[in-house]
């Protein structure tokens, strides 16, 4: 009796001990914030082209086939990182991406596209980061995949890779005949993304 | 005496300068005392009126900047942080009552954004934890006062021990 009384203290240490080690262990990276959005429809926006001459970039880009939204900016480290993957995404040709130019500079950007390649359908620009703010974006680079029906599946915050891109992506687009949507979306699209560069070295 | 009439005069010095002096240090004083109002990182103009520039400033500094996550928003020179202050500037300008724009926050971000978490279930845990430990932890002092207090009623003879003893 005496001995179990004394012991008592050394167990509650030895289970506050366990219940840290596992707080510590399973919780998830505290930098990333699981988006509430996730499962409901991908917010809507309508705004200016990077490249200026064009029409509005729109959420209506998004409907009827599964899209990437890929929040950006010049200013981003991690943007610059995960560029490869997004040239090499766009050469796939699943699935178009929808550019938002965050918090940052037209010429810088345009600067970027034309010296790193542009592998947006179409790049919209959110100076005052409204729409980065209604997609739930604190820090860039953050990716949305969206499905057909307009809805946001899935949310990768910092630099996407390949890995990611064939697990967290891919496997949520399935191997279904949705290139063949995607394509077809961005048929025109293709066009106007290959011709951009171009437009905006005359403008710069 | 020459020496005296120099401390005379060094008392006089000392007389005069002693106010002006304690004025000094007082400024001094009260200028590091003073908010720094300077500090401002809000660029967004004013609101019309001063009510809802008082909803404004009380919803920005309900939320968290979440690149720096122990600055509020109203605080954080964040460039992400200032983006959410102009929406928020917007929404309160367009005539959005705190609830409402609470409510879009945490839509976008989840309670994360909220320094004051919700009281709802699934954050009882959370709310709930604390009186639960208080109460436990109250329940173990008031036992141990009481073991204590049985042994100083039943140890009348402590001190013939401590004499027995040495």
């Amino acid at each position: 009796m005496k001995l179990k009384r004394s012991l008592l203290p050394l167990a509650g240490f030895a289970l506050l001990l366990v219940v840290l080690v596992v707080g510590l262990v399973h919780s998830p990276d505290k930098d990333l914030i699981p988006s509430p959005l996730i499962g409901k429809a991908a917010p809507q926006f309508k705004v200016a082209n990077l490249f200026a001459g064009q029409g509005p970039v729109s959420s209506a880009a998004l409907a009827g086939h599964w899209s990437l939204v890929n929040v950006w900016g010049s200013w981003c480290v991690s943007c610059r990182e995960e560029h490869s993957t997004l040239l090499m995404i766009k050469q796939q040709g699943r699935v178009p991406i929808i550019g938002i130019d965050w918090d940052d500079n037209d010429a810088n950007a345009m600067q970027w596209l034309q010296q790193l390649g542009d592998p947006y359908q179409q790049v919209g620009t959110d100076p005052d980061g409204h729409v980065a703010v209604n997609w739930g974006v604190y820090g860039a680079p953050e990716s949305f995949l969206v499905n057909p029906r307009g809805m946001v599946v899935y949310k990768q915050i910092g630099a996407m890779t390949p890995e990611i891109w064939q697990h967290e992506f891919l496997a949520r687009i399935g191997p279904a005949d949705v290139g063949g949507a995607g394509a077809a979306a961005s048929g025109g699209a293709t066009a106007t993304g290959d011709g951009t560069p171009a437009a905006g070295r005359s403008g710069t | 005496m020459r020496a005296g009439r120099r401390a005379q005069a060094r008392t006089a010095a000392r007389s005069a300068w002693a106010p002006a002096a304690a004025v000094a240090l007082l400024g001094v004083l009260l200028a590091l005392a003073t908010p720094r109002m300077a500090l401002a990182v809000d660029s967004n103009p004013p609101l019309p009126t001063p009510q809802l520039q008082q909803r404004y400033l009380a919803l920005t500094h309900q939320f968290r900047c979440l690149v720096c996550e122990d600055e509020s928003l109203a605080d954080s020179p964040a460039s992400a942080a200032a983006d959410m202050r102009g929406v928020i500037h917007g929404l309160v300008l367009k005539g959005d009552t705190q609830q409402q724009v609470r409510d879009y926050m945490v839509s976008r971000y989840g309670d994360v954004i909220l320094f004051r978490p919700p009281v709802v279930w699934r954050n009882a845990w959370l709310w709930g934890a604390p009186p639960a430990l208080m109460i436990v932890g109250l329940i173990v002092a008031w036992r141990v006062l009481a073991a204590r207090r049985r042994l100083v009623d039943e140890d009348d003879g402590l001190t013939t021990d401590e004499t027995l003893g040495s």
